[in-house]
C-alpha cells in the first residue's frame, strides 16, 4: 500500500503537485522487482531443471535459452549468461524489468505447473544483465564493414533491436526519431517503477557503444523526413515507429481541462526532474483495461491520488491486463470497476464527474445498459488504445497496422517493419526487440544474398 | 580469447569435453547428436569380441542418490558392454569419424585377456579409422564375473599384460581405463605405464548399492525381488576421481603418463578442476544423461568465460597447475593460522555453524538470545565445518592470521616460517626440515 505521509496536500481538491513529500514519491516509485542478490540468484537458479527443448524457451517470443542462462549463473559464469540473453535478445535489460513474466516465460515453466511457483526467470535475467551492464561491456563487435546503409525510424524496442542487429552484421544504420530523445515508449511509457534509475537511457547507451549507428533525433516521418526520400538514399528502410495516435471517447468536454491520455500522463511523469513536480488530481479516473491504464492507475495512486478507480467496459477476464497486474492495482488500493461504460464528462472548465453506464454481455453480444453511475473526477485518464499516426501512398494496412509478411517486409519495396506499428504479435516490448532482430536478419540476407 | 583446442595424445578435438563410454555413446545416432550440440569427442561404447553380443537385463538398470529437491547426486547402473552386433558398431564408428573429422573418436574395447582375443579385433578397429583405443578394465558388474572389466584392472600384471598386446596390434594412442575398486590406483597406472600405454583415464564406476527396497527387502535397482551392485558415477564420484587422478599425477613413475580425468563432471569448473590435477581432457558421462547432450554449452562458455579472466589462451597453459600443490599432509604448513570469520551482513541466523561447532567441533561460535553468531577466536581451530554446514555462500569465511599477531587460542605468536609435521616437537620422529 502507498503510505500517504503527512503532507499538508494529501486532501487537496483538484489538480496539484507533491502530495506527498519528495522521501515518500522515491519510496513509492523503487523498483517493482528489486534486483536479486548473489544469494537469492543462486538459491533461484537452482531451481531450474535444465528442460529439454524448454516451454519456458517457446513461451519467451525473443527464444532466450534461458536454461542455458540460468545452468550458467548458477555455475558462477553471470557474464557467460548475459552473453546467452543478448545473444537473442539485445534489450534483455529492459525485458527483464517490463516482461509481463507471469504471462510469457514463468507461465511455461515447469515449476508454475508442479508448484504453482515458477522459476524466477525475470529477476534472473536481470541479475546477469545488470552484472555486464553494470561494468560497462558490450559483448558484440561489429562484423566487417558491407557499406550498406540502412535507415531505421523509431528508436523504440523495435528500431533499437533492428539497428543493433544490423550494425553487428557490419551495416551503417542511422536512426531517426521524432522525439527529442531515443528509446522509444522504454522512455516514454513504462511505468516509473519498472525501469527506475535512468535505466532506459543508460541501455540505450550501452546498445549503442557497439558503433556504427548514428542517432538523429526531432525527425519525423511525415513531417520533417519523406519515406521515398529514405527509399532512395537507403539501401533498406526499417520502420518502428510504435502507435503514436491515441484513441478518443467521443464525448462532449473531451478537451476539458483534466482530461488527458494515459500515455501523455504517464511520458510527462517519466521525464519529470523530480516526482514531486507531476501534478495529480484527489479523485483520478482511468478508462481503459489494459497495461496502460494500470499503470496509469497504479502511478496515480502512488503519486497521492486519494481515489483512484480504473473502469473497464468489459468483464475482468476480458482485461488485458494480466491477474498479476491487477492485482498490483488493488494491492495499491486502486479500484477497479468493470463492464462499465463511460457516457458522459461533465465539466465545468475542468473535469469534474465522468458518468458510466453499465453493460452487459450476453448471447446477443455486448450491450449498453440504462443504469448508470457517477465517479468524481479532478482527472480522467483515458487508456483505450493506441494507433497508427502515418498514412503513405502504397503501404498497406492491415488492421489498423503496417501490414508485414512474417519477415517484416511490407507491401513496398525495400521497407520493412517491426513493433507495435506492424500487424502481428502482442503489443509488447520483447515482441517489438523480436521483431526488430528478425527484419534485421531479414534485410541482411536479402541485401548480402 | 580462450582456445578450447585440445590435443590428447596427438587426437585433436575441439575442446576438451569428451562423452564417456556409455550409453550416450552406444550409436551412431547418439554421436552425430552429440557431435552437433558440440562435444569435442566420444569414447564409444565398449565393444566385446565378434558373436552373440551380451545382454542386458530386462528390468530397471539404475539406480539413483538425490540431494535437495530432487537432485541426481549419483547414479549406479548394473549395464553391460554393448549389446549390439560388433560390426553394427564399427560401420556406424567408420561413418561417424569420416563426418566428423575434427572431433575426437576414441574405440573403448573389452575382449577376454588372451591374446588371440585382442589379436582378432584390433585390425577392426583400426579399420574404422578411429583415433585411438580405450582399454575398458573397469566394469565392476556383470564382465568381471567373466574375467574381464574389473577383474582385470585389479591385476596390474594383466594390465601390463594387455596393454602390450594392444601396442603391437594397433598403430594409435592406447589409453587404459582404470577402475577406482582397488586399494592404490598407482599401481595399475603404472603398470599401464610400462606396458606402453599413451594415457590413463579414470575413474570407471564405484562398486555401490545406492539404496534397499524395504518392502520387498531387496537392494535397488531390484529385478525381480533381487539386486546387486552396481557401479556408482555422477557428481558424488568426483572427489573420489580426483583424488585418485591426483595420486598418479605425483607419482615420480607416471608423472608424465596423460590423464583423461572421468568421475562426476558436471559443470565447467569440474572440468578446470580435473585439469588442473593433471587431466588434459575430462571425459562426461552421468552429468549427459541426466541433463542432455546440450549440458556440454555452458561446459564451454564457462572454460572460456574462466581462461579469459585468467589470461589463459590454451587449456595447456593451465593442465597440471595444481599438481605441485597436491602434498602429503605431513608437509601443510603448522604456522599457517586461520579462522572462521561470521559476515554479519549475509547471516541468516539459521544457527547450523553454531550446533556444528558446539556439538561436534570446538565450541568456538557463540550465540545470544536474539540469534547473532560469532566465532571466538581463543577457542576457533580453523577446522572449516561452519563455512561447510552454512547455507550462504561466503557468509562464513577462513581468514589468515598475520605474523606477528598472537593466536589467542594458542597463546602463541604466529610465525612468519613455514614449519611442517616432520621437524615439529611432537613427532617422535622429527627430522630436520624436509621438501
Ligand atoms: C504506458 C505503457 C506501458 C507499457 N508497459 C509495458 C510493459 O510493462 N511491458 C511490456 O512488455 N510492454 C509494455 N508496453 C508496450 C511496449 O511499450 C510497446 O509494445 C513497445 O514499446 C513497442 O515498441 P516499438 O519500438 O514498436 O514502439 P515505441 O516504443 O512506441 O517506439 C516508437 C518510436 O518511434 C518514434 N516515432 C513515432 N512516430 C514517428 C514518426 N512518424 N517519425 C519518427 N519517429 C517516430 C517514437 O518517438 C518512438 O521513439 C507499454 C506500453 C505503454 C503505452
Ligand atoms: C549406464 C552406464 C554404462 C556404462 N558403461 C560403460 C562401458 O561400457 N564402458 C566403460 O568404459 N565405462 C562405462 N561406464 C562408465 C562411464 O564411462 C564413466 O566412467 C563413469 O560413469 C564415471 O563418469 P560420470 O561420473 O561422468 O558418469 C558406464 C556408466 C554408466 C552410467
Ligand atoms: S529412459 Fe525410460 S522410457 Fe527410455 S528406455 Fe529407459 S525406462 Fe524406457
Amino acid at each position: 500500500m502507498p503510505t500517504t505521509s503527512p503532507s499538508n496536500k494529501v486532501r487537496a481538491d483538484g489538480v496539484v503537485s507533491a502530495r506527498l513529500s519528495s522521501e515518500q514519491l522515491n519510496e513509492n516509485f523503487c523498483d517493482l522487482h528489486a534486483p536479486l542478490s548473489p544469494h537469492e540468484a543462486k538459491v533461484a537458479a537452482d531451481r531450474c531443471y535444465f528442460c529439454h527443448d524448454a516451454p519456458c524457451i517457446t513461451a519467451c517470443p525473443t527464444s532466450i535459452d534461458i536454461p542455458l542462462f540460468i545452468r550458467q549463473i548458477s555455475t558462477g559464469t553471470p557474464e557467460a549468461a548475459a552473453t546467452t540473453i543478448f545473444k537473442q535478445n539485445i534489450l534483455g535489460g529492459m525485458c527483464a524489468r517490463v516482461c509481463p513474466t507471469e504471462t510469457l516465460c514463468e507461465e511455461a515453466c515447469v515449476r508454475e505447473t508442479a508448484e504453482n511457483d515458477p522459476v524466477e526467470i525475470g529477476r534472473l535475467q536481470r541479475f546477469a544483465t545488470d552484472k555486464v551492464m553494470d561494468a560497462g561491456v558490450h559483448p558484440f563487435t561489429r562484423a566487417a564493414s558491407t557499406s550498406k546503409r540502412i535507415a531505421v525510424v523509431g528508436a523504440g524496442p523495435a528500431g533499437l533491436s533492428c539497428a543493433h542487429r544490423l550494425a553487428m552484421k557490419g551495416h551503417d544504420v542511422v536512426i531517426f526519431d521524432g522525439r527529442q530523445k531515443a528509446g522509444g515508449l522504454n522512455e516514454f511509457g513504462i511505468a516509473a517503477y519498472k525501469t527506475v534509475d535512468q535505466f532506459a537511457e543508460r541501455e540505450v547507451e550501452w546498445l549503442l557503444s557497439i558503433g556504427g549507428i548514428t542517432v538523429e533525433l526531432g525527425k519525423r516521418l511525415g513531417e520533417n523526413l519523406e519515406l521515398d526520400e529514405l527509399q532512395s538514399e537507403f539501401d533498406a528502410v526499417f520502420l518502428g515507429i510504435g502507435l503514436a495516435g491515441v484513441n478518443a471517447l467521443g464525448l462532449d468536454n473531451e478537451d476539458a481541462s483534466g482530461s488527458d491520455d494515459a500515455v501523455e500522463f504517464i511520458a510527462a511523469l517519466r521525464q519529470a526532474a523530480h516526482l514531486t513536480n507531476v501534478d495529480i488530481g484527489r479523485n483520478v479516473v482511468v478508462i481503459g483495461g489494459g497495461m496502460t491504464a494500470v499503470d496509469a492507475a497504479v502511478q496515480a495512486k502512488l503519486l497521492g491520488a486519494e481515489h483512484v478507480s480504473l473502469v473497464y467496459r468489459r468483464g475482468v477476464e476480458n482485461m488485458n491486463a494480466s491477474k498479476f497486474e491487477q492485482d498490483l492495482a488493488a494491492q495499491k488500493g486502486v479500484n477497479i470497476i468493470t463492464n462499465a461504460q463511460p457516457v458522459g464528462l461533465i465539466a465545468n472548465g475542468s473535469v469534474q464527474e465522468v458518468e458510466f453506464a453499465y453493460t452487459e454481455t450476453g448471447a446477443d453480444g455486448f450491450k449498453v445498459t440504462d443504469e448508470t453511475f457517477r465517479l468524481k473526477a479532478d482527472q480522467v485518464f483515458k487508456a483505450i488504445g493506441q494507433k497508427l499516426a502515418l498514412n503513405v501512398a502504397g503501404l498497406d494496412i492491415e488492421g489498423g497496422k503496417i501490414a508485414v509478411d512474417e519477415n517484416g517486409l511490407s507491401s513496398l519495396d525495400k521497407v520493412w517493419a517491426g513493433g507495435d506499428c506492424a500487424s502481428g504479435g502482442d503489443d509488447l516490448t520483447v515482441t517489438a526487440v523480436a521483431e526488430g532482430r528478425d527484419a534485421a536478419e531479414d534485410i541482411h540476407a536479402k541485401l548480402m544474398g | 580469447m580462450a582456445n578450447l583446442q585440445s590435443n590428447f595424445l596427438g587426437i585433436k578435438s575441439t575442446n576438451p569435453f569428451w562423452l564417456a563410454s556409455a550409453p550416450p555413446t552406444d550409436k551412431e545416432y547418439n554421436v552425430r547428436r552429440a557431435f552437433e550440440a558440440g562435444w569435442g569427442g566420444v569414447v564409444w561404447k565398449t565393444l566385446g569380441s565378434e558373436g552373440p553380443p551380451v545382454v542386458n537385463v530386462n528390468g530397471p538398470r539404475y539406480g539413483a542418490v538425490y540431494g535437495a529437491d530432487r537432485r541426481l547426486l549419483g547414479l549406479n547402473n548394473i549395464e553391460l558392454i554393448t549389446d549390439r552386433d560388433l560390426y553394427t558398431n564399427l560401420e556406424e564408428i567408420k561413418r561417424v569419424k569420416a563426418d566428423y573429422p575434427d572431433r575426437a573418436v576414441i574405440v573403448s574395447i573389452m575382449v577376454p585377456c588372451e591374446e588371440e582375443a585382442w589379436k582378432a579385433i584390433l585390425p577392426l578397429v583400426e579399420d574404422t579409422g578411429a583415433d585411438g583405443i580405450e582399454l575398458n578394465f573397469g566394469c565392476p558388474h556383470g564382465m568381471s564375473e567373466r574375467g574381464m572389466g574389473a577383474a582385470v584392472g585389479q591385476v596390474p600384471e594383466y594390465i601390463e599384460m594387455v596393454t602390450r598386446w594392444c601396442k603391437q596390434y594397433y598403430s594409435k594412442p592406447v589409453i587404459v581405463k582404470l577402475t577406482p575398486n582397488i586399494t592404490d590406483i598407482r599401481k595399475p597406472a603404472a603398470a599401464a605405464k610400462r606396458g606402453g600405454a599413451d594415457a590413463v583415464s579414470l575413474i570407471n564406476t564405484i562398486n555401490s548399492i545406492t539404496s534397499v527396497n524395504l518392502d520387498s527387502m531387496s537392494p535397488e535397482p531390484s529385478i525381480d525381488g533381487k539386486g546387486t551392485h552396481g557401479g556408482y558415477c555422477g557428481p558424488a564420484v568426483k572427489p573420489i576421481a580426483m583424488s585418485m587422478v591426483s595420486e598418479i599425477a605425483r607419482n615420480p613413475e607416471t608423472a608424465d603418463l596423460p590423464i583423461s580425468g572421468i568421475g562426476g563432471v558436471t559443470t565447467w569448473r569440474d572440468a578446470a578442476e580435473f585439469m588442473a590435477l593433471g587431466c588434459g581432457n575430462v571425459q562426461v558421462c552421468t552429468a549427459a544423461m541426466t541433463y542432455g547432450f546440450k549440458i556440454v554449452q555452458e561446459m564451454i562458455s564457462g572454460l572460456e568465460q574462466w581462461m579469459d579472466e585468467k589470461g589463459y589462451t590454451s587449456i595447456d597453459e593451465f593442465v597440471g597447475m595444481a599438481v605441485p600443490n597436491t602434498t602429503d599432509w605431513q608437509y601443510l604448513n603448522l604456522n599457517y593460522i586461520a579462522k572462521a570469520k561470521i559476515d554479519q551482513d549475509l547471516c541468516i541466523s539459521c544457527g547450523r555453524c553454531f550446533a556444528a561447532c558446539e556439538d561436534t567441533s570446538h565450541q568456538a561460535i557463540s550465540m545470544t538470545p536474539d540469534r547473532k553468531f560469532e566465532v571466538i577466536d581463543a577457542e576457533c581451530v580453523a577446522c572449516n565445518l561452519c563455512v561447510n554446514v552454512c547455507p550462504v555462500e561466503g557468509c562464513i569465511s577462513m581468514e589468515e592470521m598475520d605474523a606477528g599477531k598472537t593466536d589467542p587460542r594458542t597463546g602463541k605468536v604466529v610465525e612468519d616460517q613455514y614449519a611442517n609435521w616432520t621437524t615439529h616437537p611432537n613427532n617422535p620422529a622429527a627430522m630436520e626440515p624436509a621438501e
